[in-house]
């Protein structure tokens, strides 16, 4: 705690000392409001309280986070795209509200590329494909091969319509032209305890919900859509080398402040948050839960914006394809 | 049973350190104090706290937001038994017998009994917890979604038989619950049912907003519609420590609802709000006079007390082997555990022993604090609900409002709080009891989608509910619940039994 309000204090002394006319510069001079778009808990809100704290320490004024959750994170966002541009309210968007949203809600309220000044990317989650621990398939091509045969006979479970769970697997069914029996869960939670006990066949998940359970021989891991393989799960093989180049799909969190932020804001924040990633207090944690941390150009809140670009022309015709009802 | 004494001293050496201690303390009094005020229930205040919990270890961290939770449950009762307000959805049964109990002037009695049977209860669930969780998290797998929604059926026919008033307004009133909860984003197809477009519609209805409308609100506009009849306890709370008598009409009782408390609280699917139900119906059929139940049967505290308590204990348990969350708190909790790194699941266990242990025994510690901190209390929490009403409604209703906002940070959340608070105050002009309607509605929400997938899972055949032995003996003992409270006679007795 003396730590934080020592550096707080420093930061504070700097800021007043470099104090020129420009409104901008001397941002931020009170707490500045996150928004995370989901419960309190979950992953994104954990990489935003994570990255947040350390963010403050830099930026020498408090991140408040909101959690405004509801309508796949539709909701938060919407409300943080209508907020005032002054920097004083930010959000954390995540693959979902920024990527896969346009397709699911075609009544969706801001546009992911149009309506947000891009700060920079913070962390993403690994998305694995798990199978109940007695499927009969060795690795991820026999387990490809089988799907196709069972077809509606196989039995999918997802978090719900929107879940990142949902997404991630329509890209994967769409991909290798499977079609299984897809069962609702209102969390992955539940998901995981069924496949546990047997009942569903096969899912695509967050890192964070699985590496102790497969860690525990739970459940199996055919793979990992990264290009690398994770620390945490140094057995489970990546798409790329179990034959599945193409499936690259990671759960993304990035943070956002509405359009028309002053370009100085939108480089303070930048700025803290790369600061806030090379903390290796801040970068241990990440790397804990499983995260992926940008790197060099990535890091940029261009890159970012044209990531979201890339993310939203990417989903929609896969989500269309995958026959998902829009709301 | 050598590695049960090693597990458990390994425990009480990391939850009697100075500063863990403190923080148990620490969460048990919040949690009391949040219980006891109506509108600030432990998930609100849980997620206002994580933040707090960054500066301590993850050990200290989970006991003092523990510590919430379950003093929570306490206060929860407290408020049920003096103000007819159940703080939590667990404390809703103790509200029938320990609001009359405190109307005949036994309200230290039913808090004294509450306290007891809560530390009985809770000291019975931490060995539990301590020497079967290994063992007991199998039972969770046996439980696919055939067998949960069975188990949901099980417990609606018990709301029916539980309700006062007739079997036939107790039903209707369940069914609006079970309409309500299907408000909201369809799951599998993710249509918008209901909604009529309102965007504060689409997740559906929160359960705080309909609990606290329906009782937080309804019943302050029940008071000011009928002022002497203002429900907090005006006599005296007379002694706290029950007597010798009192003792023995409540030592089986309680024994009763911590078996059956906890056995129900193992199960994922939020089990522990099922523990208060069960016990009190079975205390009434097995009493000699059920009669009684309804005017303050002490029974009827003791019982579901202690079921309450140790459901909320045994809820662990999903969550600390199986990393599995059973209800909103629980989800918390893992989002708590997983800010500090540590991921829950099977392995926090063997890899991090101490944290695991460590809890375990703070739990305990934590119910003797709380029999501790409570029952000198009790006076204290009495005068501040003694407080007169034209300084305690505009109070609760802050307190409820700010309760509401915090959950979603939405005003419509608020809103939509006053619009039950009306509906309840209808409810209660019409002669409806608006417990099942909750029950109904928490359990509807599940129904539907264990009801869903489990037809899923089975191409649409209705079998599967009964070629599972568990589903179907579930289904049996509901059919068997209904069946006896339907049968004329008994039906007779019922009535007679709740007639005011």
């Amino acid at each position: 705690m003396k730590r934080t309000f020592a550096a707080i204090a420093v930061a504070a002394a700097t800021l007043t000392g470099a104090s020129t006319s420009a409104w901008a510069q001397n941002y931020p001079t009170r707490p500045i409001t996150m928004i995370v778009p989901f419960a309190a808990g979950g992953p994104t809100d954990v990489v935003a309280r994570i990255v947040g704290e350390s963010m403050s320490k830099t930026l020498g004024q408090q991140i408040v986070i909101e959690n405004v959750a509801g309508a796949g994170g539709t909701t938060g966002i919407t409300r943080g795209a209508q907020a005032q541009p002054d920097g004083y309210t930010i959000m954390m968007g995540h693959m979902g509200t920024h990527g896969a949203a346009p397709a699911l809600y075609p009544k969706l309220r801001y546009d992911p590329t149009k309506d947000f000044a891009p700060i920079g990317m913070a962390a993403g989650t690994p998305i694995l494909i798990v199978a109940r621990k007695d499927y009969p398939a060795k690795d991820l091509k026999e387990f490809i091969a089988r799907l196709k045969t069972e077809q509606d006979k196989a039995n999918e479970a997802h978090a719900g319509v929107g879940s990142v769970s949902f997404t991630t697997c329509t890209m994967f069914n769409v991909m290798n032209g499977i079609k299984p029996t897809r069962v609702p869960y209102t969390g992955t939670g539940p998901v995981i305890n069924d496949m546990i006990g047997g009942k569903v066949d096969y899912a695509c998940d967050q890192i964070v919900n699985l590496v102790t359970q497969i860690q525990g021989g739970n459940i199996r891991a055919y793979a990992i859509a990264t290009p690398a393989r994770s620390p945490a799960l140094p057995d489970v093989p990546t798409t790329k080398e179990a034959g599945l180049p193409d499936y690259q799909v990671s759960a993304w969190n990035a943070v956002f402040a509405p359009k028309n932020t002053p370009p100085a804001v939108v480089a303070k924040l930048n700025e803290a948050l790369v600061k806030a990633l090379d903390d290796p207090g801040t970068k241990k944690r990440l790397l804990d839960l499983g995260g992926v941390l940008p790197e060099g150009k990535e890091r940029t809140s261009a890159w970012l914006g044209e990531y979201v670009a890339q993310e939203v022309a990417r989903w929609t015709p896969i989500l269309k394809a995958g026959g998902v009802v829009a709301p | 049973m050598e590695a049960f004494f090693g597990n458990l001293e390994l425990g009480f050496t990391t939850a009697l350190s100075l500063q863990n201690i403190a923080l148990c303390f620490g969460g048990c009094l919040i949690g009391t104090l949040v219980g006891i005020l109506p509108g600030v229930g432990p998930i609100a205040t849980i997620a206002i706290l994580l933040p707090l919990t960054f500066q301590v270890d993850p050990t200290g961290a989970l006991i003092m937001l523990a510590g919430i939770y379950y003093g929570a449950q306490y206060g929860g009762s407290t408020t049920a038994i003096l103000v007819n307000i159940p703080g939590e959805a667990t404390s809703v049964v103790t509200t029938l017998d320990g609001h009359q109990m405190a109307r005949n002037g036994r309200a230290g009695i039913a808090l004294g009994v509450a306290a007891i049977g809560s530390f009985f209860a809770g000291t019975v669930a931490t060995m539990v917890i301590a020497a079967l969780g290994v063992p007991l998290t199998k039972l969770a797998l046996i439980f696919g979604p055939a067998e949960y929604f069975s188990l949901m059926i099980m417990g609606l026919a018990f709301a029916v038989v539980l309700a006062r008033g007739s079997i036939l307004k107790a039903g209707a009133v369940i069914f609006v619950g079970l309409l309500l909860s299907t408000i909201g984003t369809d799951l599998q197809t993710g249509d918008e049912r209901l909604t009529f477009g309102m965007i504060d519609l689409m997740d559906g209805i929160d359960f705080a907003v309909l609990a606290m409308g329906l009782f937080g609100f309804a019943e302050i506009l029940r008071n000011l519609d009928n002022p002497e009849t203002r429900d907090v306890v005006k006599t005296k709370i007379g002694r706290l420590l029950p007597s010798m008598q009192d003792f023995k009409d409540s030592a089986l009782p309680v024994l009763r609802g911590t078996f059956l408390g906890g056995t129900l609280g193992i199960l994922p699917g939020n089990g522990a709000v099922l523990g208060p139900f069960a016990s009190y119906t079975l205390e009434k059929k097995l009493a000699k006079d059920p009669r009684r139940f309804g005017k303050g049967a002490i029974e009827g505290v003791a019982g579901p007390e202690a079921a309450n308590n140790a459901g909320a204990q045994t809820a662990f348990i999903p969550l600390l082997t199986l990393g599995i969350p059973p209800n909103a708190v629980m989800a918390l909790m893992v989002g708590a555990m997983t800010i500090h790194g540590i991921i829950p699941g099977p392995q926090v266990m063997t890899k991090t022993p101490e944290l695991f242990w460590g809890m375990i025994a703070s739990m305990w510690i934590g119910n003797l604090m709380l029999l501790i901190i409570n029952l000198p209390l009790i006076g204290l929490w009495v005068r501040l609900l003694k407080v007169p009403y034209r300084l305690m409604f505009p109070a609760i209703l802050l307190f409820c409002c700010i309760g509401i906002y915090s959950i979603n940070n939405d005003a419509g959340d608020v809103l939509m709080t006053a619009f039950f608070g009306f509906a309840g105050y209808a409810f209660y002009k019409f002669g409806f009891e608006p417990a099942p309607l909750l029950l109904g509605f928490v359990l509807g929400k599940l129904m539907e989608e264990k009801l869903r997938q489990a037809l899923i899972l089975s191409r649409g055949d209705f079998a599967t509910f009964v070629t599972s032995p568990v589903s179907a003996g579930l289904l049996l003992v509901a059919a068997l619940v209904i069946v006896v409270a339907i049968l004329p006679t008994v039906r007779k007795g019922r009535e007679e039994a709740f007639l005011e």
